[in-house]
C-alpha cells in the first residue's frame, strides 16, 4: 500500500537516530551527503550494527554485498525507501 | 519431533553477524533439538540483536577471552541458563589485520602477535577449562580450524596461530579424554564472513577454491561447516577425539 510507503525524510530520520546510537555520532550530523566512514569516521563493525538495526526497524534486508555500495547517508536512505517492505 | 541433538546443551562462541559460521551452527543445532547459549564479545548490543534472529532466541553472555574474570565467571553465567553442557564450539580469533594478516610475514612485532596467539590459540584451552566443570562424559567441545600445515597467501601470523590451536586441540583431546570428553577441530575451507573481510587478500584464499574442491565449494554458504560442525556435537562421531575434521570441498587431498 503506497500510504505505509516511508517516505525518505522518515527514512533518514530513523536512520539518523540509529546511527546516533551505535556510533555516538549526533543525528543532526547525518545528513545524506555524509559518507559513513570519511565524514563521520564509522568502523566497518559498526556500519554492521547500523545495517542489522536498520533491518529490524525498516523491514528491509541488507546484504553484505549491498552493504559495501552504501558509501554515504543517502545511499543507505535510498536502498531502505526503496527496498523497505 | 526427533533432531540429531535432541536435548544436547551447547554454548556458541562467536556470533557476530548473522553470517558468522557461530550463526549457522547455532542456527542448525536448534533446528537437530539442542538448546544453545551464546557468548558475545565486544558488540554485546549487535550480537543480542543476532541472537533474535535464530529459530529460538538465545541469551547472550559476555565473553572476552583475554579477560580472566570473564572466564573465571563464566561457568556459572551458563548455569543460569541451563544445568550443564553437552558441547561447546569455540569460534573465536583475532590478529592485527595491518600487521599480522597481509603484511610482510617477518614484519608483524610481537606486541601484535602475542595478543593474536593469546585470542586465537590459547583462549582454545582456557574456555575449555572454564567450562569443565559443566562438561559430562559424552561431551564434545570443538574449534575452528584453517589447514595450517602449509604457508597460504596473506593468512601469516594467523596461520601460525591456527597451527598452535591444532596442537592445543592434541593436547587438550589427551588431557580430557578421561572425563569422556571429545576435542575436535572443523576446518573449514573459506566463507565470506566478517571475519573473513577483515583478511587483506583473503580474495586471493578463496580464489579457485570452486575449481580446485573435488565436491566444489561455495564460499557464500556456511551450512555445510555448521552441520560438520553438529555432526561432532552429536554422538554419532563418539570414537573421534584430537582430530581435524576437513571441511573443505576436498581441497586438503588435492594437489594443486
Amino acid at each position: 500500500m503506497a500510504e505505509n510507503k516511508l517516505s525518505n525524510e522518515e527514512v533518514l530520520e530513523g536512520l539518523a537516530k540509529i546511527v546516533e546510537e551505535v556510533a555516538g555520532v549526533s543525528a543532526d550530523e547525518v545528513t545524506a551527503e555524509k559518507s559513513f566512514v570519511d565524514d563521520l569516521d564509522i568502523d566497518s563493525l559498526s556500519m554492521v550494527e547500523i545495517a542489522v538495526q536498520a533491518e529490524d526497524q525498516f523491514g528491509v534486508k541488507i546484504p553484505d554485498d549491498e552493504l559495501a555500495n552504501l558509501k554515504t547517508v543517502g545511499d543507505a536512505v535510498n536502498y531502505v525507501s526503496s527496498n523497505a517492505a | 519431533m526427533s533432531g540429531l541433538l535432541d536435548g544436547k546443551r551447547l554454548l556458541i562462541t562467536g556470533v557476530i553477524t548473522d553470517g558468522s559460521i557461530a550463526f549457522h551452527a547455532a542456527k542448525i543445532a536448534q533446528e537437530q533439538g539442542a538448546t544453545v547459549v551464546l557468548t558475545g564479545f565486544g558488540r554485546l548490543s549487535l550480537v543480542e540483536r543476532i541472537a533474535k534472529r535464530l529459530p529460538v532466541p538465545a541469551p547472550v553472555i559476555e565473553l572476552d577471552v583475554t579477560k580472566q574474570e570473564h572466564l573465571d565467571g563464566l561457568a556459572d553465567k551458563v548455569r543460569e541458563h541451563v544445568d550443564g553442557l553437552d558441547g561447546v564450539l569455540h569460534s573465536i580469533g583475532y590478529a592485527n589485520p595491518e600487521t599480522c594478516l597481509g603484511a610482510p610475514f617477518v614484519d608483524a612485532p610481537w606486541g601484535d602477535v602475542g595478543p593474536a596467539l593469546h585470542v586465537s590459540t590459547y583462549s582454545y584451552a582456557s574456555l575449555a577449562k572454564s567450562v569443565l566443570p559443566l562438561l559430562g562424559a559424552g561431551s564434545s567441545i570443538i574449534g575452528m580450524d584453517f589447514d595450517a600445515r602449509v604457508a597460504w597467501p596473506s593468512y601469516n601470523w594467523m596461520g601460525v596461530a591456527k597451527a598452535g590451536l591444532e596442537s592445543v586441540n592434541r593436547y587438550l583431546a589427551r588431557d580430557l579424554g578421561p572425563h569422556g570428553i571429545r576435542v575436535n577441530l572443523v576446518n573449514a575451507g573459506p566463507l565470506k564472513t566478517m571475519a573473513a573481510k577483515s583478511i587483506p587478500g583473503f580474495g586471493e584464499l578463496e580464489g579457485g577454491w570452486n575449481d580446485r574442491a573435488p565436491l566444489g565449494w561455495d564460499a557464500t554458504d556456511p551450512t555445510p561447516v555448521a552441520k560438520s560442525i553438529c555432526a561432532l556435537f552429536s554422538d554419532w562421531l563418539p570414537a573421534t577425539t584430537g582430530s581435524v575434521i576437513m571441511v573443505d570441498g576436498g581441497v586438503h587431498g588435492t594437489g594443486q
